[in-house]
């Protein structure tokens, strides 16, 4: 299956976007306030900031798990079932199902055999280059490992966006990089859109072509910063002085929306 | 037990060493201790008869015992195969009820509230007050039999599978919800696997929980033409002051009990020993 083509930052056919959206719980807990944001097409979108800004609950009233209080998050082209892929912190997988048949599910759901699509379930393993491990059950697996199987059922469908929540946080740093530097790569083969949740400055600046900072109580948008050096990035990338200027200017907003001074 | 591990060629140190005469120890010592109790009780058992001249319509000793069920063994056996058959016929009617009742319970809040104080209710009343009800009502023995026998073993298998079925990972019943499962899909795929083990461990209990309503259920109803089960053979002997074969059936029963719960152990295992934590081995 060929890549969706991906025009450059700037040009880019719009996808989804957040109006005001508002998120109340139990009538006085504000976990959104007034957040607005346009996702384009082939966005890495990377959602920064303290614990209790709202970003996971951003993540859940864009998966449609929750309506927002008021305001709208609106599909430009209506949403079909399999445009959405979901990575969440653990890796989620069905301890009981192979890691083959964990990645077929969003297909299961559809009513497909796994002879239908067995072999887009094939290719997504080789490509997160988990293949040899289609019949291991998921606690054969290191977490790393199980990460991978949990990102390739998410791309499994080729999905238009994916929505990741955090998903190398429990992951020691050495996995960190790794799966950082195939993320983008696999994204890049895939063509789709992400929106990535996390508190890692380092890891939204390395991944996205535009970092949303969040603060806290009430949870909002602070700050919106663009990383324009193109992709591909590789190792090199974390130790140029570009990548430490773009951590500096993340890391100032973050320092910012937290309110302490920079 | 990582697939992705290439282990270098071990060599055993002392610290390896004295682990693996340990588990050697501990492996012949699970089986020879209980064992070695075993003969010790029996020869206790056999001295204290002797030497305090017991008579044996108050306590026999071990041979007479092993005598007695030698001789009675077809009568035995018989009696066995009775409740052996009222326990297993008990213990699948109590899985598919309790089972049944907690999928039910779970695809419907209204059933659940308005039933589960009763499921609790039936459950905490003693099965020997409510047997001698219902064999007034019941004309056939067998099934009289088969009902008390159900009411005792049905509980642990509908709290447990329901527990079971409401113990799903959020995430993943997210992820269902993202990819619109139906209301069956999700039974069938998530909510069931995931009570499995729950309904397992269920299961175990109501093993034990059937052969006691068995038997409680043999013990009300008394003998009627069917009713010459183990417990009935129990309480026939008692009334002839045949302590021997009173002890023999006794045996029987206890043997049967353990029968069941290995037999649902091995089961469980073999359900389970894929993919749950708890069949897994640990290295170290």
């Amino acid at each position: 299956m060929p890549a969706r083509q991906i025009s450059p930052l700037g040009q880019r056919t719009p996808l989804l976007q957040l109006e005001a959206v508002n998120k109340t719980f139990r009538g006085d807990v504000v976990a959104l306030n007034g957040m607005t944001m346009q996702v384009q097409e082939g966005d890495f979108i990377s959602l920064l900031g303290p614990s209790g800004c709202g970003k996971s609950t951003a993540l859940r009233l864009i998966a449609g798990l929750m309506q927002p209080t008021s305001g709208r998050i609106t599909w430009v082209a209506p949403q079909q079932s399999g445009d959405l892929g979901v990575v969440f912190q653990e890796p989620t997988l069905m301890p009981w199902a192979t890691v083959a048949q964990n990645v077929w599910l969003p297909f299961r759901l559809r009513g497909k055999s796994y002879g239908e699509v067995k072999d887009e379930v094939l290719e997504v393993l080789k490509l997160v280059g988990l293949d040899k491990f289609q019949n291991a059950y998921p606690r054969e697996l290191s977490g790393g490992m199980k990460m991978r199987v949990s990102i390739a059922r998410a791309m499994v469908t080729r999905p238009k966006l994916i929505l990741m929540d955090e998903p190398f946080a429990a992951l020691d740093e050495i996995t960190r990089f790794k799966l950082n530097n195939d993320l983008l790569e696999l994204k890049s083969k895939i063509g789709c859109t992400v929106i990535f949740v996390t508190h890692s400055v380092f890891e939204s600046v390395f991944l996205s072509d535009r970092i949303v900072v969040m603060a806290a109580r009430p949870g909002r948008v602070q700050a919106e910063l663009t990383v324009d050096t193109p992709y591909p990035r590789v190792d090199e990338f974390r130790t140029s002085p570009e990548y430490a200027a773009h951590c500096r200017a993340a890391s100032d907003a973050l320092h910012h929306a937290m309110g302490i001074a920079a | 037990m990582s697939i992705a591990e290439n282990r270098p060629v071990a060599t055993i140190d002392a610290e390896e060493a004295s682990r693996a005469r340990r588990q050697t120890f501990e492996q012949i010592a699970r089986w020879t201790l209980p064992a070695f109790v075993m003969l010790s009780t029996l020869f206790l058992w056999d001295r204290l008869v002797v030497w305090n001249e017991i008579p044996h319509y108050i306590l026999p000793g071990p041979g007479r015992v092993w005598n007695s069920l030698v001789t009675d063994w077809a009568m035995l056996w018989d009696a066995a195969m009775l409740t052996g058959r009222i326990t297993l016929m008990a213990l699948v009617l109590a899985v598919a009820g309790g089972a049944g009742l907690a999928i039910l319970f779970n695809q419907s809040k209204m059933v659940e509230m308005s039933f589960y104080p009763y499921a609790v209710m039936l459950q905490v009343t003693p099965v020997v007050a409510i047997a001698p009800l219902i064999f007034i009502y019941v004309s056939s023995k067998t099934v009289g039999m088969l009902l008390c026998a159900w009411l005792v073993a049905f509980f642990p298998v509908l709290s447990s599978t329901t527990l079971g079925l409401n113990s799903v990972d959020h995430n993943l019943r997210d992820l269902y919800r993202i990819y619109g499962a139906s209301r069956w899909q999700k039974l069938w795929l998530l909510q069931i696997p995931s009570a499995l083990p729950y309904f397992l461990g269920g299961l175990k209990i109501a093993g034990g929980l059937s052969l006691i309503g068995a038997v409680v259920a043999e013990l009300v109803a008394g003998t009627g033409g069917v009713g010459t089960g183990l417990a009935f053979r129990i309480q026939e002997a008692g009334y002839r002051l045949n302590i021997s074969r009173m002890f023999a059936a006794l045996g029987l029963v206890a043997v049967m009990g353990v029968a069941i719960f290995a037999a649902l152990s091995i089961f469980s295992h073999l359900m389970l020993r894929k993919w749950h934590e708890s069949a897994l081995k640990r290295e170290a």
